[in-house]
């Protein structure tokens, strides 16, 4: 009997499996959790990773003092500052400027580590998530704006 | 010269019709090896008669890369080995410079800590589980096992930063603290994941196709699964209780109460229960952090230059694949003198050829699915 | 052969070709060519639309939304997936055979598209009415395993070997038990031809009513044997693309992939109809509601088809694939023996006269 019983149970376990997927069927319109990305944008959250940027004021200020903090910190080299020593015309004194700090989106893992390093707060992690480019020479980024200043509230 | 002529043996019929070998490369291109994985099998006819892994086609020297690195950038690379449990590996390596720097960590970062593990393990099994239906062949697993994963990712992504490779810790403590939302998130989540286990019980583990494609396949002994170094569920599903969670609590895994699931069958159905129950558990174990987490800082300050004491540290975690050990060996200086991580699947794979010799091709897909194997762990 | 064309409307086009505009054997060849192109026309265009259904059905039951891009509802996808298909590139792998290679595609579709011929829609609507419709729908369709067989062997591929021979044995030991659970049925119509059997479940109400049990027992069998017959999961190991790839056409591309994936769906209708007409009616509507009505019976037809086709599709999206010894171990150790205790009770049925026809007259 047990040959009956064996296809007794194998035809319920059978059925009920298809219980549930049943329920997804006549419930698809519900469910779905399919995100049709371009025109529906994804939720994102405010911490998440997705480049490092330089916030510049309306001014055209930055925070960067080139300190080169970050430059250390970056495990991949993904950040090269090229800065440059000019005097400071009010007080006389020989300032660190940046000249470019370069960004090699390419190399970045996106660990956070350079954010942390900062003691200005200059970079910070943007949400912006759609990172890909047709050109490979565009993900080496210049983060300073031209032109742009260090903040006189930023001390050295 | 003598010619032994009494060992030259007439082909009887039984040759004459003997079928021959042929080699097969499964991989590295493969949908069955989730990866980079190369596996040359011997087969005869459908029967596999020689399993032979050949790594490295996505080796990428981490080890050697620890080296050049200081013990905070240490961290972000283990995020790259087991992907799939990538806050644990954090976890481990930030366990083992704590150690070495004998750090006081507060209660909030252990606990933290515990309940985001716990949330990447669900989150490596549930993917497990719906590629391992895809493997043998019930295709609709997938998307309900991503389903759930997805809402891990979003609570990582929201408290984290990322979602899969999050670097959430740092020696020392996290890198920030967590999301006002995160309990709400983690609350909502259990909630539904705990009408959403039983489901996955009802559509695969009951079907008579899948306890036919699972039951007796891929046995394993204890004394093999021991032998053969292998952990975590591989060896849980053999009966060998080798759960680092009890064995050598770490972080907040002292002060819960949870089981570890334990199978004597050594086939693929009793892996299958063990990562099964472990959800449960994993999700036993949330609900009794989650309401209590303590009040405190969540990082102690560390020099931004760690140098760690000379001498010789080992870390063992459980990840969502088995233990990780790693092994941190310092001359006293900013950079480690030589990192090891002895990986999960490393050793889970190592009886791949051990237990599917004499099963067929389709056995195999499935014994490799229920080691749960991630190749950028196993060639690191 | 005994083909009968009296009351039909292909007959009515053949002789208005041939007599009426008095071409003679030259307007009948016209006829013929112009029945032909119809059914390959439709039968493609139903081909596509079986693939756009499952694609949505599948969809539906992996909480995505599918095919959504190409026309209102995506309904133009799979036609356009056909015209990219057209225009690729044939290739092939250095050592295979070429003949054979190049031959194996047409089987599996021929094969497909003549079985469709001998279906009756509706009443009038049937091309080919042979006396003895079941036994040469058995023997059509288990010609297009050739066309596995050689494709996998001729695209010397280890992969495509491997499929192919599971195909082999699979399509071998199911074409018997597709043949008695259809014999089984035969049993109660005593014909079989089709039109014949319809014509029996018009008096007497559709066999799986009239035959109950043993009939109930046979659908299931045919179900399963049938599943396994067009390669579906839980049977699909012929392509099972986690351990094989793609299987047999592995190293096919362009139009010749496309023929074996559009007579899998060809055949899937195939099955489905085969399973209509024998239990379920064919194009009758239930309780006669609309027997009068004779536009609505390929309506009737189709319907059924298609909750057949859906409840097929159901199982490919819920079910794990079986292993090669485990389909042998179904079909020999409980569909064979199942059925032939089958055939028996339905012969005891037959003869004591149990059947349920009586309830309809």
């Amino acid at each position: 009997m047990s040959y009956f019983s064996d296809i007794y149970h194998g035809i319920k376990s059978l059925l009920t499996g298809m219980t549930v997927t049943g329920k997804y069927f006549f419930n698809a319109r519900k469910e779905i959790i399919t995100n049709q990305y371009p025109e529906e944008r994804p939720e994102i959250f405010e911490r998440f990773r997705g480049e490092v940027v330089m916030p510049h004021d309306e001014n055209n200020y930055h925070r960067c003092t080139g300190c080169q903090s970050c430059e250390i910190a970056c495990p991949n080299g993904s950040i090269e500052i090229i800065w440059d020593r000019v005097v400071n015309p009010e007080t006389g004194k020989k300032v660190k400027i940046i000249d470019k700090h370069i960004y090699h989106y390419s190399m970045c893992t996106l660990c956070n580590l350079c954010i942390l390093a900062c003691p200005t707060d200059a970079i910070v992690m943007s949400n912006n998530y759609e990172g890909s480019v047709y050109d490979r020479t565009k993900l080496t980024k210049v983060l300073n704006k031209p032109g742009s200043k260090l903040h006189p509230e930023v001390k050295e | 010269m003598e010619i032994e002529t009494k060992n030259i043996k007439q082909p009887n019929l039984k040759d004459r019709f003997k079928t021959e070998e042929y080699m097969i490369n499964m991989g590295p291109q493969h949908p069955a090896t989730h990866g980079v994985l190369r596996l040359i099998l011997t087969i005869d006819g459908e029967i596999i008669k020689k399993v032979e892994p050949d790594l490295g086609y996505i080796h990428r020297s981490i080890e050697k890369m620890c080296e050049r690195d200081s013990y905070q950038q240490i961290v972000h690379l283990t995020d790259r080995m087991d992907y799939l449990s990538s806050h644990i590996n954090n976890e481990a390596v930030s366990l083992a410079v704590e150690k070495a720097l004998q750090l006081e960590i507060p209660d909030r970062v252990k606990v933290i800590r515990t309940i985001i593990a716990e949330l990447t393990r669900i989150a490596s099994h549930t993917l497990w589980w719906g590629v391992f239906g895809m493997d043998i062949g019930a295709l609709t697993t997938y998307f309900y096992g991503f389903r759930d994963r997805e809402m891990i990712n979003d609570i990582f992504e929201e408290t984290c930063g990322a979602r899969l490779t999050m670097n959430y810790n740092k020696p020392g403590g996290l890198m920030f603290d967590i999301h006002p939302n995160f309990v709400n998130r983690v609350k909502d989540f259990v909630a539904h994941f705990k009408t959403k286990l039983p489901e996955y019980d009802r559509l695969l583990t009951g079907n008579i196709i899948f306890q036919k494609r699972t039951k007796g396949i891929g046995f394993l002994t204890k004394e093999d699964a021991i032998s053969f170094g292998t952990t975590g569920p591989v060896s849980r599903g053999s009966g060998v209780a080798s759960d680092i969670r009890k064995i050598h609590p770490y972080s907040a895994y002292e002060r819960v109460d949870f089981k570890q699931p334990l199978y004597h069958e050594g086939d693929n159905l009793a892996r299958y229960k063990v990562r099964i129950d472990e959800m449960w558990e994993s999700l036993s174990i949330i609900e009794q952090l989650i309401d209590n987490i303590p009040e405190g800082d969540y990082q102690v300050p560390t020099k931004a230059v760690i140098k760690l004491p000379k001498g010789e540290y080992y870390q063992r975690v459980e990840t969502a694949r088995g233990e990780l050990g790693v092994y941190i060996n310092s001359e006293g200086n900013k950079n480690p003198y030589r990192v090891k991580f002895r990986s999960p699947g490393f050793s889970n794979l190592s009886v791949l050829n051990h237990i599917s010799v004499g099963s067929k091709i389709g056995d195999l897909v499935a014994i490799m699915a229920t080691l749960d194997l991630v190749i950028p762990d196993i060639d690191r | 052969m005994n083909i009968a064309l009296s009351t039909n409307t292909f007959a009515n086009i053949i002789s208005y070709f041939s007599e009426n505009l008095g071409w003679g054997i030259w307007g009948e060849i016209t006829a013929y060519s112009i029945i032909g192109i119809i059914y390959l026309i439709f039968f493609a265009l139903a081909g596509l639309y079986l693939v756009l259904l499952e694609r949505k059905i599948a969809a539906w039951i992996q909480l995505r939304i599918g095919p959504n891009r190409v026309g209102p509802w995506g309904i133009f996808q799979t036609i356009a997936d056909a015209l990219k298909l057209l225009s690729k590139e044939l290739t092939g792998t250095i050592k295979a055979d070429k003949l054979l290679y190049n031959l194996a595609p047409y089987f599996p579709i021929v094969a497909a598209l003549i079985s469709l011929s001998v279906f009756a829609f509706s009443k009038s609507l049937q091309a080919f009415d042979i006396n003895i419709g079941l036994f040469f729908l058995t023997a059509v369709s288990s010609v297009g395993v050739i066309g596995i067989l050689l494709g996998g062997w001729a695209s010397n591929n280890k992969y495509a070997l491997i499929g192919a021979m599971r195909s082999g044995v699979q399509i071998i030991s199911y074409e018997l038990s597709v043949g008695l659970s259809l014999l089984t049925m035969v049993l109660l119509t005593g014909s079989l031809q089709l039109s014949e059997i319809i014509e029996v479940q018009r008096t007497g109400g559709w066999l799986i009513v009239q035959g109950h049990i043993p009939a109930i027992i046979a659908f299931m069998i045919y179900m399963i044997a049938g599943t396994a017959e067009t390669n579906r999961t839980p049977f699909d190991l012929v392509e099972a693309e986690s351990e094989l790839g793609a299987g047999y056409h592995t190293e096919y591309s362009g139009m010749k992939f496309a023929y074996f994936f559009l007579a899998e769906f060809i055949n899937m209708f195939i099955i489905s109809s085969i399973a209509v007409t024998v239990f379920f009616g064919g194009w009758l509507s239930p309780f006669g509601i609309t027997d009068g009505i004779v536009w609505l019976q390929p309506l009737w037809f189709f319907i059924k088809v298609f909750i057949i086709i859906l409840l097929m599709m159901f199982f490919r999206w819920t079910f794990p694939r079986l292993r090669i010894d485990q389909i042998l171990t179904l079909e020999w150790k409980y569909l064979l023996p199942l059925n032939l205790m089958n055939i028996v009770l339905m012969a005891i049925i037959v003869w004591l006269g149990l059947d349920l026809s009586s309830l309809f007259n």
